[in-house]
């Protein structure tokens, strides 16, 4: 019945333990479940519980950017939302003013993203040491927040821009928000599985190597600082993504959407689903998406909740909620074998 | 004429610019003896505001008693408290976690002041009326002359102290080398504990002298934590020094831009910009600039790479 097999030296002893092969069952069963229930949502939830859900798949994939910065990388960004307003205005603005094609304007905001995470993010990160991204992206933040305000001939300033329209699909169009459901659930599945990918690639592998021992992996012929920008400047232009979708989502944008404090949110998430853990952003973007809705008596409170939350899990489980899966799996499901 | 008024932008920039000193001074105390980078400053200076204003509605007191008391709640709560609660548990797990933990202490201040007090600015005295003084044609506001002398007479005390005593050389010593410094016998915890007590003072102070200007609003923690942040790493976090001059150089680069950025003329045409709304974005501009070109900042010393 034995999956795996690990040896581990506690103490002067040579302890050889594996895990339960029903740990990878009740994970896989329990992640197929939960593909199930997102595809078959529609069933049992109205228009606004879809919604909802759309909500919590483009925080997804926006905090999933930043896993790579912050969670592979181990740089803090705070410009994340930011970077979604980049690709909102740039995509919205480009279908209402020049009349280009959604999926075209989709893929020139991720573009634009990431080209501007690649500009920001290089002088930053020329310098290992110290957090200089995390200044860099709060002034970068600040200044594009100024520019979507003051520039009223090309994004209306403080008002924002009404009446987005949402995407069609070889003349299907998206509008109902069933179907724009399905948009979001693809987009999002996309994005995991691009960062998936990244990660079990030899780049990904860098990247851990790189934050887990920089000296060591620099001794090793990698660059920290290339792969710390390549890092940075996909998660940018994941943001870029998933502010296009929630123009499309919500059919309007402003600049307070993309102020700075809703960047310090996104990080939030993070940590509090898991930084550096692939379902770490699922998580971390439900709570933040669904306890406002769970929690109704909390009121304005909520807010409070998750800051309390937030400093709670720095606390006590510094990998964030996510981080417990191995707790459970070292705790329930590993045995000791007899050598 | 032109000059004068070039005076006079700098003068009320001087005033600016030294609130701005004090914001940014026990930003930098904190990140050089504990490595705490504090995300919620600009909080703490907010809320320090609020405090004082509510202690002056419960007590009836004046604007200067009711500031000493905010002054030793600031020094317990954003002091004591926070050292103890907050920061001595996190900074085991590096700076990342506590950075994070600031950010969520900022959103909880942030929120609980608007849901206590509104979302509207609310009106906060001044320490003296505003007076026009006009020397030789110059004129000068009596506020922004008594900001400049609050703010230089803790600046000045503030070094003394640092410089000349025992402890302010001991807390000193900390901020350079932790190791070392408990190698000659430092209490390091209490000297860190210091620090935490000062830059909550300094924040009351900032408050104090900040919000006759700008009103109190919850949503204003956001800007002068942005403000302590750049003063500090443009003018060099490493050294209080440093996080001084930066203080002044924003506030006084802020005046001088909302000023002339009002009308700017563009060469060989006649269109006229407003570009005043962009003032923040020259500061923002040079703390990018500085950390391309001069990471340590302008006055800051290179620190020895360590692996």
């Amino acid at each position: 019945m034995s999956s795996k097999l690990n040896s581990t030296i506690q103490g002067q002893q040579l302890v050889k333990t594996e895990t339960l092969k029903s740990f990878d069952y009740l994970t896989w069963g329990l992640a197929i479940a939960l593909i199930i229930g997102l595809i078959l949502a529609p069933l049992w939830l109205k228009n606004y519980g879809l919604i909802l859900l759309c909500t919590w798949a483009f925080r997804t994939v926006a905090v999933q950017g930043l896993n790579l910065t912050m969670g592979y990388a181990g740089q803090v960004s705070l410009a994340q939302a930011a970077f979604m307003g980049v690709g909102a205005y740039t995509s919205t603005l480009l279908i209402l003013k020049a009349g280009v094609n959604y999926w075209l304007a989709l893929i020139i905001a991720l573009l634009i993203s990431l080209l501007i995470g690649f500009l920001i993010g290089f002088p930053a990160l020329r310098i290992k040491e110290g957090h200089y991204l995390a200044f860099v992206t709060l002034g970068f933040a600040n200044l594009i927040w100024l520019v979507l305000r003051n520039e009223q001939w090309l994004t209306n300033g403080p008002l924002g821009i009404r009446d987005i329209p949402r995407p069609s699909i070889f003349g299907y169009s998206l509008f109902e928000p069933i179907r724009f459901y399905y948009f979001s659930l693809i987009m999002l599945a996309l994005v995991t599985l691009v960062v998936w990918f990244i990660l079990r690639s030899p780049w990904g592998r860098a990247f851990k190597a790189l934050r887990d021992n920089p000296a060591r992996s620099e001794s090793l012929g990698l660059s920290q600082t290339t792969y710390t920008l390549l890092a940075f400047a996909i998660g940018s232009a994941f943001a870029g993504v998933a502010g296009v979708m929630q123009a499309g989502l919500v059919e309007f944008i402003d600049p307070d959407s993309f102020v700075l404090w809703r960047g310090l949110l996104l990080v939030m998430m993070l940590v509090v689903g898991g930084s550096g853990s692939l379902i770490g952003p699922f998580i971390g973007a439900a709570i933040v998406t669904l306890l406002p809705e769970w929690l109704r008596f909390t009121g304005e409170y909520y807010l409070v909740i998750f800051g309390l939350g937030v400093i709670i899990v720095m606390r006590y489980f510094p990998k964030g909620l996510a981080g417990l899966l191995p707790f459970v799996k070292k705790r329930f499901f590993t045995r000791e074998v007899q050598s | 004429m032109q000059l004068q008024f070039f005076v006079q932008l700098l003068v009320s920039g001087i005033a600016t610019g030294a609130i701005y000193a004090l914001m940014a001074v026990g930003f930098a105390l904190l990140w050089q003896t504990s490595g705490t980078i504090n995300f919620a400053q600009g909080e703490f200076i907010m809320v320090s505001s609020f405090i004082i204003l509510w202690l002056m509605g419960l007590l009836h007191i004046g604007l200067v008693p009711a500031f000493f008391l905010a002054m030793f709640i600031s020094m317990f709560i954003f002091g004591f408290l926070f050292k103890r609660i907050l920061v001595d548990p996190l900074l085991k797990y590096g700076d990342v976690p506590l950075i994070i933990a600031t950010i969520g202490l900022g959103m909880i201040i942030r929120e609980l002041t608007r849901i206590f007090w509104g979302a509207n600015a609310l009106p906060f005295p001044s320490l003296v009326k505003n007076k026009i003084l006009i020397f030789g044609g110059l004129r000068v506001g009596t506020a922004d002359l008594v900001t400049i002398a609050v703010a230089i007479v803790i600046i000045a005390a503030l070094q003394l102290f640092l410089n000349k005593t025992f402890v302010g050389r001991s807390m000193e010593a900390t901020a350079q080398n932790q190791d070392v410094a408990r190698i000659l016998g430092i209490n390091v915890d209490r000297m860190i504990l210091y620090t935490f007590l000062i830059n909550a003072f300094l924040v009351t102070s900032a408050a104090l002298l900040v919000t006759p200007k700008l009103l109190a609003k919850f949503s204003s923690g956001e800007t002068f934590g942005l403000i302590a942040f750049m003063a500090a790493i443009i003018g060099g976090f490493n050294q209080v020094r440093g996080a001084l001059i930066g203080g002044f150089l924003i506030g006084i680069i802020d005046n001088l831009a909302k000023f002339y950025l009002a009308r700017v003329h563009l060469p060989f045409t006649d269109i006229t910009l407003n570009l005043s709304p962009y003032a923040l974005a020259i500061p923002l501009l040079l703390l990018i600039g500085v950390i391309l070109f001069k990471p340590e900042g302008i006055f800051g010393r290179k620190e020895e790479r360590s692996i």
